[in-house]
């Protein structure tokens, strides 16, 4: 994967195949510690801790479709070429948390990329679904929660392309204000 | 912008985009993007970007949803399109720079793109 984000995308999906209808998202950046944390929780169905085990096996799924899920274990390499880890904490019937971590200035991490694409991305899957979205760096915080943009938009769906252009609007500004540089070079170029 | 703007933006946004509700015409076609981890490693959120902004460009109204994985991680970006009565095709390997050719070809002048359909499926009796 060339940016973070679209590991974020992926976790997001397996939470969905989980029967997820909420995820919280938390990109936390601090500069101090020098760390770089992605955070995915959702209230799907949780695994056992036999399912834990092996889903970090590029050969375990429970998909039918191929015999492969390589989702988990792209994130954990990617993760340990940085000097981080992955970890992930999960019950059934209460969830999933899954956690990466990075060290920030490694040269080989990926760039967080475009989120606010990503959270747009989340909003067609083909189960509803609301995300919260945190993004801090150094102890300053931005935050976009689905679930109270749904009350003002009421019966107008949130892919609505004028509700879809606020919010792409209003993700963008936010990741601004809050200083995020860390976009991925084919937007620079 | 200050969130209490962008909230009294939202609830403006809102009374507009509801008289487009009623104006809406429903038009049976619906574009599925796989978006599994073969897709997205694929390019499939930058194809799903692309087809968002064909879509209000050309002014088509169509139903778009992402799914998982469907086994063809091959031919990742798959896009299917389905309209009303007619069959549902498959396209393979769509990346977003194709995404103004497909729309056009298969939404606006109704031809499948025969050289990047995979498969073809009969449409459903009801």
């Amino acid at each position: 994967m060339t940016e973070l984000s679209l590991h974020i995308l992926d976790l997001v999906r397996n939470a969905l195949e989980a029967g997820a209808s909420r995820v919280e998202i938390v990109v936390d950046e601090d500069a101090a510690t020098d760390t770089l944390r992605l955070e995915v929780k959702d209230n799907g169905r949780g695994m056992s801790q036999e399912e834990i085990d092996r889903v970090l096996d590029p050969f375990y799924t429970t998909r039918k479709t191929r015999h492969v899920g390589l989702g988990l274990p792209l994130l954990q390499e990617a993760c340990q070429r940085c000097e981080g880890e992955l970890s992930i904490r999960s019950r059934p019937g209460r969830g999933t948390t899954v956690q990466a971590l990075f060290k920030r200035s490694h040269i080989d991490r990926a760039p967080l990329g475009d989120m606010p694409s990503v959270l747009l991305t989340i909003l067609f899957s083909e189960k509803p679904v609301d995300w919260l979205y945190v993004h801090r760096i150094d102890g300053r915080e931005f935050r976009l929660d689905t679930a109270e943009v749904r009350k003002e938009t009421a019966e107008v769906p949130l892919t609505h392309p004028r509700v879809r252009q606020w919010l792409l609007e209003y993700l963008r500004k936010g990741e601004q204000d809050l200083g995020s540089t860390d976009i991925p070079l084919r937007a620079i170029a | 912008m200050t969130k209490l703007k962008s909230i009294e933006e939202l609830k403006k946004i809102r009374e507009e985009a509801r008289k487009d509700l009623l104006t809406r015409v429903q038009t049976g076609t619906r574009i599925i993007i796989g978006m599994g981890t073969c897709g997205i490693a694929a390019g499939a959120r930058d194809t799903m970007q692309a087809v968002l902004r064909e879509l209000q460009a050309k002014n088509i109204e169509a139903h778009v949803e992402t799914v998982g994985c469907v086994g063809m991680c091959a031919k990742e970006p798959l896009i299917d399109i389905e309209q009303a009565g007619k069959s549902r095709v498959r396209y393979g390997n769509v990346t977003a720079d194709k995404v103004p050719r497909l729309i056009e070809e298969h939404l606006v002048r109704g031809r499948v793109v025969q050289e990047w359909a995979i498969s073809r499926m009969e449409a459903q009796k009801t």
